[in-house]
């Protein structure tokens, strides 16, 4: 019993992590219909970002760790909005094809750069934050890291969800995905509405990464590209375009991937992930949380 | 179709004889020749039959495919298994001066066992294929690719993570040129033959076909399994060139190349796809002193690309608009 919820508190952060990084794809999708295949290095920039950044924390408080984390979170959103305008923008209404390959560049481009600027080795990411572990009677371990990653993804999901419902940017983010045309007709700036999506999107990815990198101190330039996939992943098993079925699909994908990790198949577990694509896009082709929407000629 | 490919359809038989009659003919002089050419010419040819049997699938018919290195790595594994482990027993019974045929039937045996596995993997990639369009597909197969490859990681009768080494070295400037032949022979004389007009249909308007009476589903599995036959055996030209295979060198990346070929040569445009197969081949080596860019080169190409000539550098006609529906 106790493996059994040590392992769920361990999926659950792990699939926190996942549901951050797939409420990009999920966002971006659901205005553009398309794959940013690029979030999962934005994710690997918001990592490095707090990796240079750390000095600024040098006294590990809660409070420097969070600065951290929103300077990142700011550069990640700068460098999503570029990307969204050099490389995205001169495509908008050419075929779903060509972005997606322009994206596939993109996030080559970022991991080989990458390469460069930060070099290939793999870096120890500093704490960021003061570190305790919480142990119960019954040997029950929750690492304050953990934790953190429960409140600031909670956090950060209530914010989303605030603006997205709430404010008028986010009102109008629903209608661009609701219908372009419709939404540029009734006064809405679309392209502004999806560098904001971009840039709101990467922030997200950003906080992602250094999350991440708290429980896996290791960095490099290709650590993006399976988390990137399996948050996608999770984005599509929640019903991509959905912003609650993204955190719900993170959680569970998380979930699923931890206690395959504990058991006896630990070396397929990043098949897993694809198993489970496969499986949802076989029998519910909208996800869990998603609406079939029926092809019109 | 533009008019190299018409020059290529105008005899197809001779055209395929011809080629293999020359394929021959290199090997013989191919002793007498710079290693480095040859070297550069068999990596050429391997490409070449990856870029037009990915062409096949997402050129022509429209499934935008991402797992091809999946497929190529199948029929490696296969291939090397068949020479490996049944080779040398098959091998004992030839009587020695009937060797080196022997050996060359053993070869084409296992190119073709390795054909058939990845076709066989093909139309299990097929099959779902069947409910998914456009990222959605290109993500499955993605995800195939790698499942593939992480299947291969965990077999230790096929090395692991490690790989297999030691593969015989049957693989010579014949085969490749000769299948690299054969290659675009069936992808050029399929898609221009009365059947294989539907491939082109369901690529260009998949309602339409199936409204005239054309079955969608059939099609994508049939480019699936032809793709991944050729893909196959193109892997187990490579397993037997290069001498050893491990997972590693059939990843993402291995696809995305692919891809690039074949976008690069323009989507359903076989004769664009060899030049831009050959190209993309040589473009390293004569990049190799820049190396460490190398990699940022070629995203920032694939960028530019995009942007600028999204049908292709050697497409003129636009080969693949975009659906404009209300």
């Amino acid at each position: 019993m106790i493996v059994f919820l040590q392992q769920l508190i361990n999926g659950l952060s792990v699939g926190a992590v996942y549901a951050l990084i797939a409420l990009g794809y999920t966002m971006v999708y659901g205005i553009l219909r398309f794959i940013n295949f690029a979030h999962s290095d934005i994710f690997m920039v918001g990592a490095f970002c707090g990796f240079y950044c750390s000095r600024m924390d040098a006294g590990r408080t809660l409070a420097g760790g969070l600065l951290v984390m929103a300077v990142a979170m700011a550069v990640c959103a700068l460098l999503g909005i570029i990307i969204e305008r050099l490389a995205y923008r001169p495509l908008r209404g050419s075929s779903n094809l060509a972005v997606l390959i322009t994206a596939i560049g993109v996030s080559l481009f970022l991991e080989n750069a990458g390469q460069l600027v930060f070099g290939a080795d793999p870096k120890p990411f500093p704490a960021l934050f003061p570190e305790r572990n919480f142990t119960s009677h019954s040997g029950l371990t929750i690492s304050s890291n953990q934790l953190l990653v429960f409140v600031v993804t909670a956090a950060l999901l209530v914010a989303l969800q605030w603006i997205v419902m709430r404010t008028k940017m986010g009102t109008a983010m629903r209608a661009v995905s609701f219908n372009h045309q419709a939404a540029a007709l009734m006064g809405i700036n679309v392209d502004r509405v999806i560098s904001f999506t971009f840039g709101l999107g990467s922030a997200l990815a950003a906080a992602g990464g250094i999350l991440y990198s708290l429980n896996y101190p290791s960095i490099d330039p290709y650590m993006g590209v399976l988390p990137g996939l399996k948050a996608f992943v999770a984005a599509v098993l929640g019903g991509i375009g959905n912003i609650p079925g993204a955190a719900l699909g993170g959680v569970l994908l998380g979930l699923i991937e931890t206690f395959v990790k504990g058991g006896k198949y630990s070396t397929y577990s990043d098949a897993i992930a694809f198993g489970v694509l496969i499986l949802i896009l076989l029998f519910r082709p909208a996800g869990l949380l998603g609406k079939f929407q029926v092809e019109k000629v | 179709m533009n008019r190299l490919t018409k020059a290529l359809l105008a005899w197809p038989k001779a055209l395929l004889l011809a080629s293999l009659l020359a394929s021959l003919g290199f090997w013989l002089v191919s002793d007498r020749m710079d290693p480095y050419y040859m070297d550069v010419l068999t990596k050429i040819g391997i490409n070449v039959i990856l870029a037009v049997s990915l062409n096949l699938i997402n050129g022509y018919t429209g499934q935008f495919s991402l797992g091809h290195a999946g497929f190529m790595a199948v029929g490696a594994y296969s291939a090397a298994a068949v020479t490996m482990f049944a080779g040398p027993k098959i091998l004992a019974l030839a009587p020695a001066a009937l060797l080196s045929p022997a050996t060359a039937g053993l070869f084409l045996a296992a190119l073709l066992i390795g054909g058939l596995a990845a076709a066989l993997a093909g139309f299990m990639v097929g099959a779902p294929s069947l409910r998914l369009k456009g990222d959605y597909l290109a993500i499955v197969t993605l995800g195939f690719g790698e499942i593939i490859r992480v299947i291969f990681r965990n077999m230790d009768s096929l090395g692991g993570a490690l790989g297999l080494n030691g593969i015989p070295a049957y693989t010579n400037i014949f085969w490749v040129l000769a299948v690299a032949a054969v290659c675009i022979y069936v992808v050029l004389t399929l898609v221009h033959s009365t059947y294989g007009r539907g491939f082109i249909a369901v690529r260009d308007d998949e309602v339409a076909a199936e409204a005239m009476g054309l079955n969608p589903t059939r099609y994508k599995i049939a480019a699936f399994v032809i793709g991944a036959f050729f893909a196959g055996m193109a892997g187990g030209l490579y397993g037997h060139y290069t001498l050893s295979i491990d997972p590693k060198g059939f990843d993402f990346m291995r696809s995305i190349e692919i891809v690039v070929m074949v976008i690069l040569g323009g989507m359903g445009n076989t004769a664009g796809v060899i030049a831009a197969a050959a190209l993309l081949t040589l473009l390293p080596e004569f990049l190799r002193p820049f190396d460490k860019y190398r990699m940022v080169f070629y995203s920032l190409l694939l960028i530019i690309l995009m942007l600028t000539r999204p049908q292709g550098l050697f497409s003129w006609k636009r080969a693949f608009k975009p659906a404009e529906r209300p």
